[in-house]
């Protein structure tokens, strides 16, 4: 067995892996849009029940996380390791304030009764529970993706600090960087989709 | 723009903060126009707008721009496959 690294096989791996992720999500956004076209007054006044500031709050802070793993990525390029873990930090400390407002978001509707499968819900429009079950579905999903991402840059992070991942050798991170930036994506299409057009 | 070099291109500090500058402006334009009634040009505008903002994201952020015809046609070959994907359900969906 040969060791021979190969970092462009290594980054079309990734890109695949995220083409798999993007037909994923491109399912459930069909599903919300197949559902719209047979809905449109319940999923106008379920949508209108999402809250626009949280959304677009969340909608900054995850680009802003997006710019400091493109800039973690610049960093180490140039050979320069604190500021990668800066920067990193600053990624992941977005993704915790994303996902403490998601964590509002979720708890405030469960609170309210607005669940998949709540009483509340099974009593009201069939249109409008579809909405929220693709709500918390697609927004779960989403979320998980969030709390993955993160781990794995802080594990890259390790790797920066021990020196394993340096201006020579940074795949890691550059692969880390690119499955965080499909995760800003998605959120990309999510907030129009759910919190805005309705 | 070539495979070989690609791997190596460095995006500086500037250029990416400008990307982020020009996704903050399209996101604060996606509120607004959102805001008002436009009826089904509400709809087109945002999605406009999110495709938009996802290319930025692709070719800076992600290096897509930087890299070779391999990668790029890879996207290109995964996006029609969503537009399809998208496109035949609905000519179920509208015309049934």
């Amino acid at each position: 067995m040969s060791h021979l690294k190969d970092d462009s096989g290594a980054k079309l791996g990734m890109w695949l892996f995220l083409f798999t992720e993007l037909l994923l999500f491109g399912g459930l956004f069909l599903l919300y849009s197949a559902y719209l076209s047979r809905y449109p007054h319940d999923f106008s006044s379920a949508g209108r029940q999402l809250n626009v500031v949280f959304g677009t709050i969340n909608t900054v802070v995850l680009l802003t996380s997006s710019l400091f793993v493109a800039m973690a990525v610049t960093a180490v390029q140039r050979g320069e390791p604190r500021r990668t873990l800066w920067l990193l930090g600053g990624t992941i400390l977005c993704a915790a304030i994303f996902m403490a407002i998601k964590y509002v978001e979720w708890s405030t509707k469960i609170l309210h009764g607005i669940y998949p499968n709540s009483p509340h819900l099974a009593a009201g429009p069939p249109g409008e529970s579809v909405f929220f079950s693709l709500y918390f579905m697609t927004t779960g999903i989403h979320g998980l993706h969030v709390l993955i991402g993160a781990t794995l840059l802080a594990w890259v992070g390790a790797k920066v600090k021990r020196g394993a991942v340096h201006s020579g050798d940074y795949i890691l991170l550059e692969n880390g960087a690119l499955y965080w930036h499909l995760v800003d994506l998605i959120w990309i299409f999510i907030f129009p989709l759910y919190y805005l057009i309705l | 723009m070539t495979s070989d070099t690609s791997a190596h291109h460095i995006v500086g500090y500037g250029k990416l903060a400008q990307v982020w500058l020009a996704l903050l402006a399209l996101t604060a334009l996606t509120v607004l126009i959102t805001r008002v009634e436009l009826g089904g040009y509400k709809v087109l505008g945002a999605l406009t707008i999110a495709c938009l903002k996802s290319g930025l994201v692709i070719a800076f952020f992600m290096h897509m721009k930087y890299e070779g015809r391999l990668l790029r046609w890879l996207l290109f070959v995964a996006l029609v496959t969503l537009a399809i994907f998208i496109g035949f359900t609905f000519f179920d969906v509208l015309y049934r």
